[in-house]
């Protein structure tokens, strides 16, 4: 099976990797650039942990190939925090709120959270919901991701 | 597995017509993907429609319909006001599939051609009158969306042939449509029935309307004898019976997990009814 070359920018780095065209995003990800932060949960696009935003637009990076990477800005949770480590609003109130357990599920969260403020800064809890609808958590009941992410929106707002 | 990126409809036909094992087109791959993980269907050759100049384009006509490219994703279908305006029951059909995610990828030409009888935009194009342009090795040719899926997972289309836009006629004054489906959550879950109304009205008077119904038979049903019961009608009482009595009699489900014969049959002559009233209320201006 013959590989494909594909130049891509990860989180503002442009980056190279050899690839199966069979093979995901989500295996180029973890498996080629060792970015192993976006999360495998089902493989089929139902739990949302692999959530990555491709040229802006929120994708499951499993239900993309890596041969369609080829010239896109792909952004994950890796790049999520400053360059210096300092947390974004949503990861440190995802701390402040205990909204994660286990964790597995909140790299996908944090990237679907930031989608979404970035569109509409003012959420309803509603919105929220139905936004978050395909991300899937086994451990909190979804209750303090909710607030989390009202309460980082109310911060990045300048309304608390 | 051979992946193709084509850069013209003509290129991609070439592409199919002389591929010698399963072939499947790249839109969104949020149905490709998920048969690969499975290996239910694992391609010889994948034919991506992406890199054709267009395909991302919603154009509106000379004669004021649309024309919208196959790999618009549910979420740019979504975020076009002027087209939410002219077919919200279409886009509303399309903004049902999957979640946040999957809407970043979606196309209304995969739902189609995945061939779900379950497929959530497929009613709301059927009852709107939509056609789409299949481009193959001796040129173009218009079919009407209903005509494009035979039976479960398959369509009508020949080895080498690739649609290549969904094509939506003009909206017209005083119409409304509407699509609604039943499942047993709010969100993530594939439709036990779904229904589409479009109509148009002169004053209260229904002069104009096409019904589709969703999940009750091997493929998408266009029920004419639903769309007569609507008809010079203003949607009275009476009209809503004849409606919904239209649309049980042309059930023909299935017995399943998500639901019983009976079940869908009864459902569907309720979301029939409300998909209705939707309708109405938007052909005559009182709600978006
Ligand atoms: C988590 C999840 C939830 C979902 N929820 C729903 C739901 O609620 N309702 C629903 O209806 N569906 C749902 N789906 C199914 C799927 O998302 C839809 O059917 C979607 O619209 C498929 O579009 P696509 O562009 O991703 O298709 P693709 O996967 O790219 O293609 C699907 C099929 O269409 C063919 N095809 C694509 N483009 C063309 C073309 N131009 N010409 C000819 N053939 C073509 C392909 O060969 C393939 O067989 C869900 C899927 C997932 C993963
Ligand atoms: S791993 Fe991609 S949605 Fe679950
Ligand atoms: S914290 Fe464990 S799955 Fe969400």
């Amino acid at each position: 099976m013959s590989k494909i070359h594909v130049t891509t920018t990860v989180n503002g780095d442009e980056v190279e990797f050899l690839t199966d065209p069979r093979e995901t995003l989500l295996d180029c990800l973890r498996d080629h650039l060792d970015l192993t932060g976006s999360k495998e949960g089902c493989g089929t696009g139902d739990c949302g942990a692999c959530s990555v935003t491709v040229d802006g637009t929120l994708v499951s990076s499993c239900l993309m190939l890596g041969v369609e990477a080829e010239g896109k800005k792909i952004e994950t949770i890796e790049g999520m925090a400053g360059k210096d480590g300092e947390l974004h609003p949503l990861q440190r109130k995802f701390i402040e709120h205990a909204a994660l357990q286990c964790g597995f599920c909140t790299p996908g969260f944090l990237v679907a959270s930031k989608a979404l403020l970035e569109k509409n800064p003012d959420p309803t809890e509603t919105e929220v919901r139905y936004w978050l609808a395909g991300n899937l958590c086994r451990c909190t009941g979804y209750d303090k991701i909710v607030r989390a992410v009202m309460d980082a929106a109310a911060e990045m707002r300048g309304a608390a | 597995m051979r992946y193709h990126s084509p850069t013209s409809f003509d290129e991609a036909v070439g592409i199919a017509a002389k591929a010698q094992g399963v072939t499947r087109f790249l839109a969104g791959g949020t149905d490709v993907l998920v048969q690969m993980r499975a290996g239910a269907v694992l391609p010889d050759d994948l034919i991506d429609v992406k890199k054709i100049p267009g395909v991302r384009d919603i154009t509106r006509t000379p004669d004021g319909g649309w024309k919208i490219g196959v790999a618009v994703s549910g979420a740019e279908l979504g975020a076009h006001e002027e087209l939410c305006r002219d077919w919200p029951g279409v886009v509303e059909g399309m903004e049902l599939v999957g979640s946040t995610q999957v809407q970043g990828r979606a196309t209304l030409t995969g739902n189609l051609c995945n061939g779900s009888p379950a497929a959530d935009s497929v009613p709301g194009l059927v009852a709107a009158g939509a056609t789409v342009t299949v481009t193959g090795a001796n040129g173009t040719r218009e079919v009407a969306v209903q005509d494009i899926p035979s039976r479960p997972g398959k369509t009508s289309l020949a080895q080498g042939e690739v649609i290549s836009a969904i094509n939506l006629p003009p909206r017209g004054e005083n119409a409304g449509d509407a699509y609604l489906r039943f499942i047993p959550r709010t969100e993530m879950d594939i439709a036990v029935v779904g229904c589409a109304v479009s109509l148009r009205v002169d004053g209260h008077k229904i002069v104009e309307a096409r019904v589709a119904l969703g999940a009750v038979a091997p493929t998408v049903l266009l029920v004419s004898d639903a769309a007569d019961a609507l008809i010079g009608s203003t949607l009275d009482d009476a009209a809503l019976e004849a409606l919904a009595t239209a649309a049980r009699a042309a059930c023909k489900p299935i017995d399943d997990k998500r639901g019983t014969v009976e079940f869908r049959v009864d459902v569907a002559g309720v979301l029939a009814r409300r998909a209705a009233r939707i309708a109405y209320d938007r052909a005559k201006g009182v709600s978006k």
